[in-house]
């Protein structure tokens, strides 16, 4: 490995581990969507404030960029405010709109500015190393990784020093507003969070990946874990993962890295939407498979403990007769006759069934409980 | 410069013009129940993640006819709009989270295929990045007349299934309980919006489509409260805003999908502020007048109570500065020269004020508003 390549693969795990800090909570405030908008429209920050100071390596491109980043945020509560139309459709209007402006912009001052539309998008993690960061002519490394680091150090110190403030406000507004917390300024540090944190990794990502690395890795903790902590650290492995995991997928496929990280935050959301051991597709599918068997089974032992020592016995006992009584298919009665009969539940000869002292027992607590 | 002269004579400005015709008529028509059934949201995901269809069909058929990409699109965000219902039925994943998720990642897998064709050597690939901001320039006749048999089989299956898409949108309930396949026809209308989405991809790209279904639903809805009305009235904001957009961005060489956009979005909020009836603008102009007519019928109030200490002598004047005792006085001086203007009062000499008969009877009625209901009865 290079000592580039390094660098690429440090900065896209710094990238994703400031991303999945301010997106769990946004994933948890259900305003996931805000990051998609807010990824677009910074870029309009990012070409007004390169407007005012005309340098593309300034710090104030990060300033305005997350203006507008609030800007957005705001907007869509004015649109919303006015009651005409829904919360979904203002977001809707606001950023396509903010971020055509943008658009537009760059290729008006084509000339000028060196951003280009399709990378603001996509991104070029690969370019990364070659912007260095030189101090009195010492090399200290790329710059992206200097700015992702510093973001992702205020996201973990707000996030520690506010996090009693954004747990309570997430999960129980209400109580928040009760003890005096406001929830207006939380929402809103909340998504400035949002918003520098897209502005920085913007650069080095792209916008889309942004939403991937903000969204993905905090969506297959939320299946993992019902504990905040743990899921926070989660959503951080889990995005520091599917960056490296990208990159070299990236380079196993010679395509854009960005995009292979988002396609490997999709395939680790899967694995978790599968494997997830409490709420995984594979583990509740089985436990349904098993709470159906034991079901029908329960159903059989009471009911022939229902009709046992009746006249009627002998009819009510007939294995046929269970598929007409219970509507089961032939097969499955019969698997579960047998199923029964393995546990020791029942005893049968030719076609009837009977009861077996636990089977019985067990017809008693299935019917009690 | 002729721009009339060049829609109709000029072959790429015909062209343009029709296809975002097409296109606006399409998502006009179609993205007005999205507004109606809240699907802003999952449009944006749906077109975002049309963009590795366009890619696969590509890689997989090697052609670029348009109707060859339109179906890898809708395949693709067909298959995007489905993956994020069953993240939401099959886990605590939420609507939000499963379309940022749905959305990021397919577009990330529409990258990775997109970057893959470009380092490949083969030729003809030139224009597919096109398809992330659009470029309506690039239409071509074959593009346009695909665009109109797509679209128009989504504004016909609009139109067959119009009672029951009018009932899915605005009452699932009683939908389901008529009997209607609700799921079935719910699925049906979000293809269609896929369907709307893909028609205006090569025109406005992957990364804005969504407000072109957005937009024209949104802005017709502050104009009317009858379906009808409102689907043809977005469908027609949707293709002036197309027609227009396009042609402004082919004359002035901007990026066709932004230019649209914009153009969309002043007409939403041009209808935001100056609708009949849901217009803000219009909703300041009844506040500030019902707050004229409140001071008015103070002021007449107040000067009644005035009059009233003087019983024996009705006209007596009384001297504004007893109104201004009681009420601000800029609300006093407007007041009373509307009061003036309408006749209910008069002024005397040195600023005085005095209530004419008529304003003696209106301010009797207003005091007591049940006695002169009984009296009308």
């Amino acid at each position: 490995m290079t000592p580039a390549q390094l660098e690429v693969q440090i900065v896209a795990v710094v990238v994703a581990a400031a991303c999945a800090i301010p997106g769990a909570f946004l994933m948890l405030r259900r305003m996931s969507m805000m990051s998609d908008a807010i990824s677009h429209t910074v870029l309009l920050g990012i070409v007004l404030a390169f407007f005012v100071v005309a340098d593309l390596r300034s710090p104030l491109l990060i300033a305005g960029a997350a203006a507008v980043g609030l800007v957005t945020v705001a907007l869509v509560e004015v649109v919303n405010r006015t009651g005409l139309v829904r919360e979904d459709t203002a977001i809707g209007l606001v950023f396509p709109a903010l971020f055509s402006i943008a658009v537009i912009l760059i290729s008006a001052a084509a000339g000028d500015v060196h951003l280009d539309t399709d990378a603001v998008l996509l991104g070029e993690l690969a370019f990364a190393p070659f912007n260095r960061f030189t101090l009195f002519g010492a090399d200290l490394g790329p710059v992206a990784l200097w700015v992702m680091g510093g973001i992702l150090l205020i996201n973990v110190i707000v996030g520690g020093v506010f996090y009693k403030e954004l747990k309570l406000a997430t999960f129980d507004a209400g109580l928040a507003t009760a003890l005096g917390f406001s929830p207006v300024l939380v929402h809103y540090g909340l998504m400035g969070m949002v918003s520098v944190t897209a502005v920085g990794a913007f650069d080095a990502v792209g916008s889309i990946l942004v939403v991937a690395l903000m969204i993905g890795p905090p969506a297959a903790a939320h299946l993992l874990t019902d504990r905040l902590p743990r899921m926070l650290g989660l959503s951080v492995v889990i995005g520091a993962a599917c960056a490296i995991g990208g990159y070299w997928l990236a380079r196993a496929l010679d395509a854009n890295i960005a995009g292979s990280m988002a396609t490997v935050v999709g395939v680790a959301f899967v694995v978790a939407l599968l494997l997830a051991p409490e709420r995984g597709l594979l583990v509740t599918g089985r436990r349904r498979r098993r709470q159906r068997w034991e079901f029908a089974r329960q159903l059989l032992l009471i009911h022939l403990a229902t009709h046992e020592d009746t006249p009627a016995a002998a009819a009510e006992s007939r294995i046929d007769h269970m598929q007409r009584h219970m509507r089961w298919q032939p097969d499955f009665a019969q698997r579960v006759v047998q199923s029964a009969a393995e546990r020791g539940l029942v005893t049968h000869d030719a076609d009837r069934l009977y009861l077996t002292e636990s089977g019985r027992n067990a017809a008693r607590v299935a019917s009690v409980a | 410069m002729d721009v009339l002269g060049d829609l109709l004579f000029d072959y790429t400005l015909r062209t343009v013009a029709l296809g975002s015709a097409v296109l606006g008529i399409v998502s006009g028509a179609v993205g007005a129940f999205a507004v109606l059934r809240r699907q802003a949201l999952l449009g944006d995901a749906m077109s975002h993640a049309a963009l590795p269809g366009v890619a696969l069909a590509f890689l997989i058929t090697g052609s670029r006819t348009p109707l060859v990409l339109m179906i890898g699109a809708a395949l693709a965000g067909w298959v995007a709009a489905l993956a994020i219902l069953g993240i939401v039925r099959a886990s605590r994943v939420k609507a939000d989270a499963a379309m940022a998720l749905i959305l990021s990642v397919f577009f990330g897998a529409g990258l990775v295929v997109l970057t893959f064709i470009q380092r490949q050597p083969a030729a003809g690939k030139a224009g597919l990045d096109r398809y992330l901001f659009g470029q309506a320039a690039a239409l071509l006749e074959v593009d346009v007349i695909t665009m109109a048999a797509v679209g128009a089989v989504a504004v016909l299956a609009l139109l067959v299934l119009w009672k029951e898409f009018k009932l899915l949108s605005f009452n699932p309930d009683f939908a389901a309980s008529l009997g209607f396949p609700v799921r079935r026809l719910d699925v049906l209308l979000t293809s269609l919006l896929v369907i709307a989405i893909v028609v205006g991809l090569k025109t406005v790209g992957v990364v804005l489509m969504s407000a072109m279904v957005v937009a024209p639903g949104a802005a017709a809805r502050q104009w009317t409260d009858r379906l009808g009305v409102m689907v043809i009235l977005s469908a027609a904001i949707g293709a002036a805003s197309g027609v227009a957009g396009s042609v402004i961005s082919t004359t002035a060489h901007t990026a066709t999908g932004p230019t649209i956009v914009l153009v969309a979005t002043g007409i939403v909020a041009v209808s935001l502020l100056f609708a009949p009836r849901r217009g803000l603008a219009w909703a300041r102009v009844r506040a500030w007048r019902r707050r004229r007519l409140l001071a008015l019928e103070t002021v007449l109030a107040d000067l009644a109570a005035l009059s009233a200490q003087h019983a024996h002598e009705p006209d007596h004047a009384h001297h504004v500065a007893a109104l201004y005792a009681v009420r601000g006085r800029s609300i006093v001086d407007r007041a009373l020269a509307a009061l003036a203007a309408q006749g209910l009062a008069r002024p005397g000499a040195g600023d005085t004020w005095t209530l004419t008969d008529r304003g003696r009877d209106r301010a009797a009625r207003a005091e007591r508003p049940h006695d002169a209901k009984a009296g009308a009865s």
